[in-house]
């Protein structure tokens, strides 16, 4: 039988998954943005599991606010990567200092 | 039986392909990793009844936001080998950090199971709604309680596009095609652009 608690386990070794990757690839910015990707899908699973769990259906309309802020954060974080390919010919991130003061 | 077998699929697939999200080597790969890995967890989400959320994790995520990582990965013609370079190094700090927090997740989920805290009604606690579907539940709650939450993600939405094509947008000549001169349109006035006619009857207008 399927309990809350599957769900729960899913969902933290996603959001674990996620937190190793961005850590594993620290140079790649765009593998960090899909591992931040998969920490905001590891919550929707949680706020899904606990909406159906508690018969409440806010946990859904609260995963769509979470959909709409990832979307929009990929959008953004994209944008600014391309620019930033732009001005340097790359996306090795773990030495940017452009806003080095 | 067939829900705990799908249950299990899914979560295998959709764990499996986030391995494989982090640890492929070529970041395409990576991003059709990620498309399984919103499909399963789709499936996970319908295996709970919440379909509304699951479509549109299948048609946010892997029809928008999957296919601009794509666009992207594609469209920087990068050397990814030298990308790389610290995976290994990485790799024990990754992993004990992985394990710490892994650990004190299920930490938790252990101290849930003990059951002391008293958070809310498993027999649920806002307004019955769920005798109607989900999607009807969904948009009676959306569009009566959570209106302005919903205004507000829309302007969230707004600004991230508007932002995303201020900051790609390339200045070109200004003379260019398509490129607004603003001062020439500043410049213009009424008697330039519009002139008046009196068309006799039956006649056409020159132009």
């Amino acid at each position: 039988m399927i309990g809350i608690e599957h769900y729960i386990v899913v969902s933290a070794i996603l959001f674990v998954l996620g937190v190793l990757g961005i850590f594993l690839n620290r140079k790649n910015i765009i593998v960090i943005l899909m591992a931040i990707e998969l920490i905001l899908l590891a919550v929707n699973i949680n706020l899904v599991a606990f909406s159906a769990f508690l018969g409440d259906l806010v946990g859904q309309v609260f995963a769509m606010f979470v959909l709409t802020v990832a979307a929009g954060e990929a959008a953004i974080g994209l944008a600014i990567l391309v620019i930033y390919f732009r001005g340097r010919g790359t996306i090795a991130v773990d030495d940017v200092d452009r806003l080095k003061g | 039986m067939i829900q705990t077998i799908a249950f299990y699929l899914f979560a295998v697939l959709v764990i499996a392909s986030a391995v494989m999200v982090i640890m492929s080597r070529n970041p395409v790969h990576s991003v059709l990793w990620l498309i399984l890995a919103f499909f399963n967890a789709a499936g996970l989400m319908v295996l709970v009844g919440a379909e509304f959320i699951a479509m549109l994790l299948v048609i946010v995520y892997v029809g928008a936001v999957a296919v601009l990582f794509l666009f992207v990965v594609m469209m920087l013609d990068i050397d990814f080998a030298e990308l790389r370079a610290g995976f290994i190094k990485n790799f024990p700090l990754g992993i004990a950090i992985a394990a710490i927090l892994l650990a004190e997740l299920v930490l938790g989920i252990g101290a849930y199971r003990v059951g002391a805290i008293e958070l809310g009604t498993p027999d649920g606690t806002s307004a019955p709604l769920l005798d109607r579907s989900n999607i009807e539940s969904i948009g009676a709650l959306l569009y009566r309680d959570y209106i302005f939450l919903f205004e507000a993600a829309g302007i969230i939405l707004l600004v991230a596009m508007v932002g995303a094509i201020v900051l790609t947008h390339r200045k070109g000549p200004a003379d260019a095609r398509g490129q607004q001169d603003i001062a020439k349109q500043n410049r213009r006035r009424p008697e330039e652009a519009t002139v008046m006619k009196q068309p006799g009857i039956g006649k056409g207008v020159e132009l």
